[in-house]
């Protein structure tokens, strides 16, 4: 293999993440779609493109790209602008240290699961600047409620990651893949189950949804949102569920590990990817929507006692062994 | 001055500068926004020095839960929401409090100050930082913080573990229980 320099490999390996943050989100956002339809016993847009109306997506695109852009006169201009950047950058920023096979990441870091899980944490603050800076009641209740679940869900999402960071003893994303056996998925079962629920919660959507419950408060923090920007939103959803999806791949789910690992391993991380992101589709169209105290209550009540026991145990094998 | 040098002046003034217009900005939510560009070019400071963990444990504690909590409570409050109305909930900046910042950001400087100076000028020590030498790593911090520094760790989290307790009693108020 021909040595490259480093500059160059910067380069393509920061193209190739951006080109995996372009697509992705808008694979998920298709399926979630086609399969909700499908779940759902309807059919939704069907001719566009031919194939079970895959041009939609285009042409909602297009729909999106060609509306004015409108900011209402009591928001904050600045402030109501810049937030679906906020929303969105810091998922591209965390995508880059999520693996796909070992050496197949856009930056391998000491600690990349600290990285992705501090660079999402930031994206909330997207959703905050909108919720204050739009000048509507509704969009400041909705950002009420997207502080108080996201600083309820975030502690245990970060316990049930610290779980398997232990049991492999790194913070180092390919480390922890490496380390992954088959009876992780047993013994770390309970940290699992908290990081999908958790991490689906982080995300606001469907039973989490209370900020931007549409019977209540319209449509949230992103009420006043309209054209390119609320698209944005949207996509930064979708990029929230990539990168939710890799990293419970990398950690539960042993990322590239399976049949003929070596050579099609980053084939094997992109599967389970898919198919934890259909779980996520799957859980929002199966599940009404949370009550308030019922949302705070599962995090603090069930969520958090389930991570600290899963810590306790992983701390018991880990030392005994 | 290599490229790592000019990366870190820029930050610190970045730093420096967001630092100043979340203190003197009139607009309560905007300071709060000022301090997450503070905190996150800080932590840029603490990557371009070497420190990884610490810079990312400072995003996900600092931007992440501490910022959050501020704009959580500033919205329970009567901020303007949105552009608003700001001549009705100006932030308070009367002489009192003027003062009691002045004294607060003094006391702290000459204290940083006084650790700095001792921490720099003392033997085994230079006013250059080798950011090549590996001991910003998680392994390196782990050890240092939980074989050398534990007793000071644990004490701190006896304190939150007080402070948590408070906050129950002040919430459930002394006669209802």
């Amino acid at each position: 293999m021909t040595t490259v320099p480093d500059w160059l490999e910067v380069v393509l390996r920061a193209v190739a993440v951006l080109a995996a943050f372009l697509v992705l989100p808008l694979l998920v956002g298709q399926a979630e779609h086609k399969v909700m339809a499908h779940m759902q016993g309807r059919m939704g847009p069907m001719y566009a493109g031919g194939f079970h109306g895959w041009a939609q997506l285009v042409a909602d695109g297009v729909k999106f790209a060609q509306k004015e852009d409108v900011a209402p006169r009591a928001a904050d201009r600045a402030v109501f602008r810049l937030a679906p950047a906020v929303a969105l950058v810091p998922y591209l920023v965390a995508l880059t240290a999520i693996p796909l096979a070992p050496g197949v990441v856009g930056a391998d870091m000491d600690a990349g699961l600290l990285f992705v899980l501090a660079a999402s944490a930031v994206g909330v603050l997207g959703t905050l600047m909108a919720g204050w800076a739009s000048g509507n009641k509704y969009s400041l209740l909705g950002g009420l409620r997207t502080a108080a679940q996201l600083l309820s869900y975030e502690l245990p999402l970060v316990l049930a990651a610290t779980s398997v960071a232990m049991a492999a003893g790194t913070l180092n994303l390919t480390g922890i893949a490496d380390a992954w056996g088959p009876w992780w998925l047993a013994w770390q079962l309970p940290a699992a189950a908290v990081f999908l629920v958790a991490g689906v919660a982080e995300l606001q959507r469907p039973p989490f949804d209370m900020p931007i419950a549409d019977a209540e408060l319209v449509m949230g923090p992103y009420t006043e949102y309209g054209g390119l920007r609320f698209a944005l939103f949207l996509l930064a959803e979708y990029a929230g569920i990539v990168v939710l999806a890799g990293l419970f791949t990398v950690l539960f789910l042993g990322g590239w590990a399976g049949p003929f690992a070596h050579v099609v391993g980053w084939l094997w991380t992109l599967v389970k990817v898919f198919v934890v992101s259909v779980v996520v589709i799957w859980i929002r169209v199966a599940w009404p929507r949370l009550r308030e105290d019922q949302l705070q209550a599962l995090a603090w009540k069930v969520l958090v006692p389930v991570a600290l026991g899963q810590l306790v145990l992983t701390g018991v094998v880990v030392v005994a062994s | 001055m290599t490229a790592l040098d000019a990366l870190f002046i820029a930050l610190a003034v970045l730093a420096a500068g967001s630092g100043l217009l979340a203190v003197t900005s009139r607009q309560v939510v905007h300071a709060a926004l000022w301090l997450v560009v503070t905190l996150g070019t800080l932590a840029g400071c603490y990557l371009v020095l070497g420190a990884e963990v610490v810079a990312l444990v400072q995003l996900l504690v600092y931007v992440g839960a501490i910022v959050v909590l501020v704009l959580f409570a500033l919205m329970l409050t009567r901020a303007p929401i949105g552009t608003g109305d700001r001549s009705d909930h100006p932030i308070s900046h009367g002489l009192p409090q003027r003062i009691g910042a002045a004294v607060v950001g003094l006391g702290i400087t000459g204290l940083l100050a006084a650790v700095l100076l001792r921490a720099l000028s003392g033997p085994g020590f230079s006013t250059t930082i080798d950011v090549q030498r590996e001991r910003g790593g998680s392994g390196r911090v782990g050890e240092v913080l939980f074989a050398w520094w534990v007793l000071p760790f644990e004490l701190l989290s006896v304190l939150l573990l007080a402070a948590l307790v408070g906050a129950l009693a002040v919430s459930r108020g002394g006669d209802d229980r």
